[in-house]
């Protein structure tokens, strides 16, 4: 892995942390409309995905990638309107926090029903073959939870019929808000399932960057060069509650000491800082400026419009002929 | 010459794919076999590559047609009951029909439900569930009544950028003709007067504008002139044909072939009570299939849903007032 691409996903796994920090201290202080959910610990996995794919690519991250999705092109600006639910943002106040994406660009914004983000991007990518559109990949983030939906199953499975290059990254990070895995599958290994759809399965340390992005890349290679549908496992460990809300006190500690409890910010900057890839006071110069960069954001969006409720537009279609006249107390 | 309300349903879906490289089929035995009820007769042949074939996932099925509109195709799917629909129901009432509002991106998918009882076809296969879909916001809900809006208003579904939810009746599948299929319809979101009377509207859709048809020719003998609204579709739904229409007689009856609770019927009475209540000479009624699953047996079948029999007891009752 070179240092080039090392060190740019590094960047883009602490402005990830420093932005997820900076949402957390405004949803302490109230400045935040509902739930905040970080990718504390996941950092490194996301990341790898956001910088896998191409621009050209389709991406549907979930709830803890704000690493990959600002690897993918997010800009930070997006994350905080959206959050802040600014009239500007991509989503305009309609919808908030980790719901935000640019599906025209190939980044989808994430429903909260889990597993059901796999089949819509298996529809882009079964559109693109119907375009005779090839080298192109879909990559989709899930956690452990997700793999026991139905969604999860048919998506899969249809990716697998049909030979989608699908990349589906499962983030095991060990809770589904507070469920452990043990109430969750009884199979030995989450990567066991890829087998039963016909899909080669790909297992990886969740807390080591360079692991991540030979995994997640060996994957996206695989898929883009029509190998099918890819199913990538991760082991690691959810630093955080399921959001800010929870104080995660069922998180069992001996977890949070063994070796998937690791920090994988701190093992990336450990292990940095070893090959001599950067050394500290670059280290503390490169979170000066995201942390700058994602105060200007934090200070612009503040002075930015809210929705107004008066001038919105309260239609839910597109055929604005067909909207619905009738409007029960509404004259 | 003439085509059945399923001949019109496969021609529209011939004449949408020749029409518009961006339209795909994709469903459950739709390809090489042409669909349960062979809606999709030689369309695979016809159009190679571009009637597919899915495994039995709904939900995955509307995910992938959620997508695939977003990367600018204009998929129908083919739910092969409207009853299994709520296996996809998820990605139809939270995916698509909430993209447009949430990002501004339209989502043209046409998901096609072969709903609505036949005899013996028992509590799986003949549910009426227009009334849920209409209800989430995003979506477009439409119930053809006639082999020629059966062909007019698909073709109009899949040009729309939106969800539409299109219920097609499989009791008038085979036994509804019509000599060719129309070069003009009137447009979705208007309904129609399908037949003109002074005495008490009825309004209805799908296979029971036919029921409310014949009952109505059930109470000429005995001097009534019913007229009968075929609301065509129920979302958007046209009050002001019916409120026109309810000005006119004085007298209401809604007739709904799904269960009694809620639903179009009722949505209905409230809209012509809550803004046409001084039109109104008389209480207005709804006749709905009873509370129950629909039954196996042609006996109990045709005593739980209304039939002209029972409609025009219904009208009776109203006109005696």
């Amino acid at each position: 892995m070179s240092r080039e691409t090392c060190l740019a996903a590094f960047r883009f796994m602490l402005l990830a942390r420093v932005l997820d920090d900076k949402f957390a201290a405004l949803y302490r202080a109230g400045k935040i409309h509902g739930g905040v959910f970080l990718g504390r610990g996941q950092e490194a996995l996301s990341a790898a995905v956001g910088v896998s794919l191409k621009k050209s690519d389709v991406f549907a991250p979930l709830i803890r990638d704000a690493a990959g999705r600002l690897a993918f092109g997010e800009p930070v600006i997006d994350a905080v309107r959206t959050y802040m639910g600014s009239a500007l943002g991509p989503m305009r106040g309609r919808d908030g926090n980790v719901h935000r994406g640019r599906p025209q660009e190939g980044y989808l914004p994430m429903v909260s029903h889990l597993g059901a983000m796999i089949s819509v991007v298996n529809g882009v990518l079964f559109a693109r073959k119907l375009k005779k559109i090839t080298e192109t990949v879909g990559a989709t983030c899930i956690g452990d939870g997700a793999t026991s939906t139905g969604a999860f199953h048919e998506a899969l499975n249809q990716a697998a019929v049909e030979k989608l290059p699908l990349v589906l990254v499962v983030a095991n990070n060990q809770y589904a808000y507070s469920t452990p895995t043990s109430f969750q599958f009884a199979c030995r290994d989450l990567a066991d399932k890829a087998v039963g759809y016909g899909v080669e399965p790909l297992s990886v340390d969740g807390t080591d960057l360079v692991a991540c992005l030979k995994t997640v890349g060996s994957a996206v290679a695989r898929a883009r060069e029509d190998g099918g549908p890819q199913l990538v496992v991760a082991t690691l460990l959810r630093l955080c509650g399921h959001g800010e809300h929870d104080d995660s006190g069922y998180i069992d500690p001996k977890l949070k000491t063994s070796p998937i409890g690791r920090d994988c910010m701190k093992v990336a900057e450990d292990s940095l800082l070893r090959q001599e890839w950067i050394d500290a006071s670059q280290l503390t110069a490169l979170r000066n400026d995201l942390v700058h960069e994602v105060e200007e954001a934090v200070a612009q969006v503040q002075r930015e419009p809210t929705p107004d409720p008066f001038a919105q537009e309260w239609r839910a279609i597109a055929s604005k002929h067909l909207s619905e006249t009738h409007q029960d107390n509404e004259d | 010459m003439s085509v059945t309300y399923l001949e019109a349903i496969r021609e529209a879906q011939a004449r949408a794919l020749r029409d518009d490289p961006r339209v795909f089929i994709y469903g459950q035995d739709v390809g090489a076999f042409g669909g349960a009820f062979k809606a999709t007769k030689n369309l695979a042949k016809e159009f190679p590559g571009r009637v597919l074939d899915s495994p039995i996932s709904e939900d995955a099925m509307i995910g992938l047609a959620v997508g695939a509109a977003i990367e600018g195709m204009r998929p129908i799917i083919e739910m092969q009951f409207a009853d299994f629909s709520t296996v996809g129901f998820n990605q139809i009432v939270n995916q698509a029909a909430t993209l447009f509002w949430r990002t501004n991106v339209p989502c043209p998918i046409t998901v096609r439900l072969p709903f609505g009882g036949t005899s013996g076809s028992g509590p799986f296969h003949s549910q009426c569930i227009e009334a849920i879909y209409a209800h989430y916001p995003g979506l477009v809900v439409l119930t053809p009544a006639t082999v020629e809006d059966a062909y007019s208003m698909l073709l109009e579904a899949v040009a729309l950028d939106d969800p539409v939810i299109f219920c097609e009746h499989k009791f008038l599948y085979y036994h509804l003709k019509a000599e060719k299929l129309p070069d003009e319809a009137l447009p979705i979101g208007k309904a129609r007067i399908a037949r003109e009377g002074r005495d008490l509207t009825i309004v209805t859709y799908s296979a029971m504008v036919h029921e409310a048809l014949e009952a109505a020719a059930e109470l000429v003998p005995e001097g009534w002139e019913i007229e009968v609204v075929d609301l065509r579709s129920v979302k958007p739904l046209d009050t002001d044909t019916v409120m026109a229409s309810v000005a006119r007689t004085g007298r209401l009856l809604c007739v709904g072939e799904a269960w009694p609770w809620g639903g179009v019927t009722a949505e209905i009475i409230a809209r012509v009570t809550s803004e046409g209540y001084g039109l109104l000479d008389v209480p207005p009624q709804r006749l709905n299939a009873k509370d129950t699953p629909v039954p196996y047996h042609p006996n109990l079948w045709t005593a739980h849903r209304p039939t002209a029999r029972s409609i025009a007891a219904a009208a009776r009752g109203l006109l005696r007032q």
